[in-house]
């Protein structure tokens, strides 16, 4: 008795599989350009999910709303205006490029001129702090000598006859 | 010096950063709303059914048009703050019942007492979509010339009251 309660239990999974958001799908082609436009829309009640799969009952009305303004023949621009002037930007999943959105879209790039500027100036510094060293009159005349003393041996050994 | 200046000035741009963003509440989406006039809508009053509400009736007032349901919890949390500010008499509050079954709203008005002048319903969210309305409670602040002039998203608090909604409406009704 007990094994086969454990037993249901663990057959118990295979029941609870998660569905697609179910939808009225009328017109199968104006429901598939539904879906690809809430793609594009984010839900607003469960964040970080777009409305075409969000189980969210707003985002069903959401998803009803739209079907029904594409039914009335408006285009997607037009139904994206409609739900931006009554939900903002923060439905778009696509954020538009505007003033406040300045920093947003071209930050990453600032920051990455900043970075090369900062690179470029370091390896200025690094490159002027290893010049070449000047030599003095007397380092170079103490050198001469004793490159000149290096090639005795040379010398000797060509005059030497037993070599 | 400059090698720790530099760093610890960059350290500290970013925490202060992160610590706007981390206290930014990202439930609250601005309403893009805001300084528009709110939406028409012409819907059945909730314990009246044959009388009709539509927020043209109330050119020449401010009022408050708060998106209430038996279901929501947090309604439930800002109740005691509404019947209060009714009691004072200060603005006339509206209600839309979203998205509820009139059984459920009336019984609710009951237990806990109406502070509405009247609700109507919205018994599909059709009229919360064309407001904005995503997390109930919200609370729309509406002047006299019929725009929205302010929206508090989530209940109704004794603070939210007194430093942001009051004032508002005081200025407003003195305009």
């Amino acid at each position: 008795m007990k094994y086969l309660l454990i037993l249901l239990f663990t057959l118990l999974p295979a029941f609870s599989y998660a569905g697609e958001a179910k939808d009225m799908a009328a017109d199968p082609v104006l429901e598939q350009r539904m879906i690809g436009l809430a793609e594009k829309l984010r839900c607003l009640v469960c964040q970080n999910e777009s409305l075409a799969s969000s189980h969210a009952e707003l985002a069903e009305d959401l998803r009803r709303e739209v079907r029904e303004q594409m039914q009335k023949g408006m285009t997607d621009q037009e139904i994206i205006d409609y739900l931006v002037s009554r939900y903002g930007d923060f439905v778009l999943y696509d954020p538009p490029v505007k003033a406040s959105t300045l920093v947003l879209w071209y930050g990453p790039f600032a920051l990455l001129l900043i970075g090369a500027g900062v690179l470029v100036f370091q390896l200025r510094k690094r490159r002027s702090q290893i010049a070449e060293p000047q030599l003095s009159d007397a380092d170079a005349h103490r050198a001469a000598e004793l490159l000149e003393q290096s090639e005795k041996p040379e010398e000797l050994m060509k005059k030497d006859p037993q070599a | 010096m400059m090698r720790f200046i530099l760093p610890f000035v960059v350290f500290v741009v970013l925490a202060v950063f992160l610590a706007i963003g981390l206290n930014l509440n990202p439930r609250e989406v601005p309403s893009p709303l805001v300084g528009k006039p709110a939406p028409a809508f012409t819907l059945p009053q909730l314990h009246e059914s044959t009388k009709q509400f539509s927020p043209s009736d109330m050119k020449g007032q401010v009022w408050l048009l708060n998106v209430w349901a038996s279901w929501c919890v947090s309604c439930k949390e800002e109740h005691p703050v509404l019947m209060e500010l009714s009691r004072r008499n200060i603005v006339p509050i509206y209600g839309l019942d979203y998205k509820d079954k009139q059984a459920d709203a009336e019984l609710w008005l009951k237990k806990g007492g109406d502070p509405y002048v009247l609700s109507v319903a919205d018994t599909e969210g059709r009229i919360g979509i064309d407001y904005g309305v995503y997390g109930v409670p919200e609370t729309y602040v509406i002047d006299k010339q019929g725009v929205i002039q302010y929206k508090q998203i989530g209940p109704v608090t004794p603070q939210s009251l007194t430093e942001k909604i009051l004032p508002l409406v005081a200025e407003l009704q003195a305009k």
